[in-house]
């Protein structure tokens, strides 16, 4: 929690004016996009559009979502470039990544 | 549905099965459907007039129980905007039976978010059951920030790992096994090393002439892959089981009927008590599905499995909340 929140203060001190933000939809127990491709300082937020709840778990456990329920959302900033896989703990079938580059 | 129209037709297809042996599956299946593979997933048949066998209850039983299964209470979508309601329903169901259960078997998700409060309705209802209620928990049951912490405080007490256990009743020996934690990506539910070792353990005492009972939340068996809805090391367990004269498998978790016999062990996994989810494959998901509103009880109920003495196979009778 601590680096995440300092990682976020050092990303607001260079924040650049072109930080972006994209959303990935989690429908019919699948991330949409399954890839997704973003630049260093792109907040992501996933939004649960079924019935059912899904999680986003990184799987080296960079980030973690609680259960997201129908509408939920969950946000994660990513600071630094690399490949994140994750999928949902409820329905490890579910997977997606992200891709980030400088 | 046309699709279970045509069902039928290809029963003795698929099965092959000669008359006795027919018979002898829909005996156990109860409730006029008997079981097939098709392509490798098992499927209901309905049966026909001529294939219905006696009504299952005039088996002699000397025992019987009950299982129960997945209420996600907290669950308020339309597919079943009261899972309260009809879990009531099915405990009404429970207690109004002839003769009283010896135990009742809960094959998990309990709660829908695994919310304290969604623990405590759930339990303040259940404890309206005539008996004592054995349970393991569902995925749903470990969505709390402890990852499972709330149901193991709550049912954990006497078990072993994440909740695994087992009893003996009436000369039944009870396993409850315990598949809903450590999921990885890409990959079904899994048991892990130290269960299947605690497995190995448990059955040393056990002879082979007893029968027993495997309860489990997700399937042990692969039923549906993309659908997650099976156990990757399921196998190791029931390659321990095998040489057992009388298995029967319990799960949940796909909140409709599917049977497979397999030798000595059948497996079985019981209707929900909240909402009905698609036959494996028939739909782009397995969310919940929504049927009219007074149709949902013909798609929700209990499992009533009754033993008798000797060599023979468990009967599961399986009936709606209708």
């Amino acid at each position: 929690m601590k680096t995440r929140l300092l990682a976020l203060l050092c990303l607001m001190l260079s924040m650049p004016v072109w930080a972006e933000e994209v959303k990935i939809n989690i429908k019919e127990f699948m991330f949409m996009p399954v890839v997704l491709n973003v630049s260093v300082g792109t907040k992501v937020t996933w939004v649960n559009d079924d019935q059912i709840p899904h999680t986003v778990a990184e799987t080296r456990k960079v980030f973690r979502s609680g259960a997201l329920d129908t509408n939920d959302s969950f946000s994660w900033l990513f600071d630094k470039p690399g490949e994140f896989e994750y999928f949902c703990v409820l329905h490890p079938q579910m997977t997606g990544k992200i891709v980030v580059t400088q | 549905m046309d699709i279970r129209s045509k069902r039928p037709q290809r029963t003795d297809e698929l099965l092959n099965p000669d008359r006795r042996t027919l018979l002898k599956c829909s005996a156990w299946a109860g409730a006029g459907v008997i079981w097939a593979m098709s392509g490798g997933i098992p499927r209901a048949f309905a049966l026909d007039e001529t294939g219905n066998v006696a009504d299952p209850r005039a088996l002699a039983s000397s025992f019987h129980f009950v299982q129960i299964s997945d209420s996600h209470i907290g669950f308020n979508k339309e597919a079943n905007p009261e899972p309260v309601k009809t879990l009531q329903v099915a405990i009404d169901r429970v207690v109004a039976l002839p003769q009283r259960p010896s135990l009742i078997l809960h094959t998990g998700d309990i709660t829908h978010l695994s919310k304290a409060e969604e623990f405590d309705t759930a339990a303040q209802l259940l404890k309206g059951l005539p008996s004592t209620v054995h349970y393991v928990p569902g995925e749903h049951d470990t969505l709390d920030e402890g990852g499972g912490k709330l149901y193991l405080e709550r049912y954990g007490k006497g078990t072993r790992g994440n909740g695994w256990y087992s009893f003996d009743d009436h000369g039944v020996h009870f396993i409850a096994l315990v598949n809903v934690f450590n999921f990885q990506a890409g990959h079904e539910a899994s048991l892990g090393a130290d269960q299947l070792a605690w497995l190995a353990d448990d059955l040393r005492a056990v002879s082979s002439s007893t029968p027993i009972v495997v309860f489990t939340h997700i399937p042990l068996w692969t039923i549906y892959q993309p659908w997650g809805w099976g156990t990757e090391d399921g196998d190791h367990a029931i390659a321990m089981l095998r040489k057992y004269g009388s298995v029967t498998v319990l799960n949940g978790h796909i909140h409709q009927v599917i049977q497979k016999v397999e030798g000595n062990i059948t497996f079985h996994t019981a209707r929900g008590t909240a909402y009905p989810q698609p036959a494996p494959g028939t739909a782009p998901s397995p969310g919940p599905m929504t049927v009219a509103a007074d149709q949902l009880r013909n798609y929700l109920g209990i499992t009533d499995v009754r033993a008798t003495q000797g060599d023979h196979p468990l009967a599961l009778i399986d009936s709606t909340l209708v």
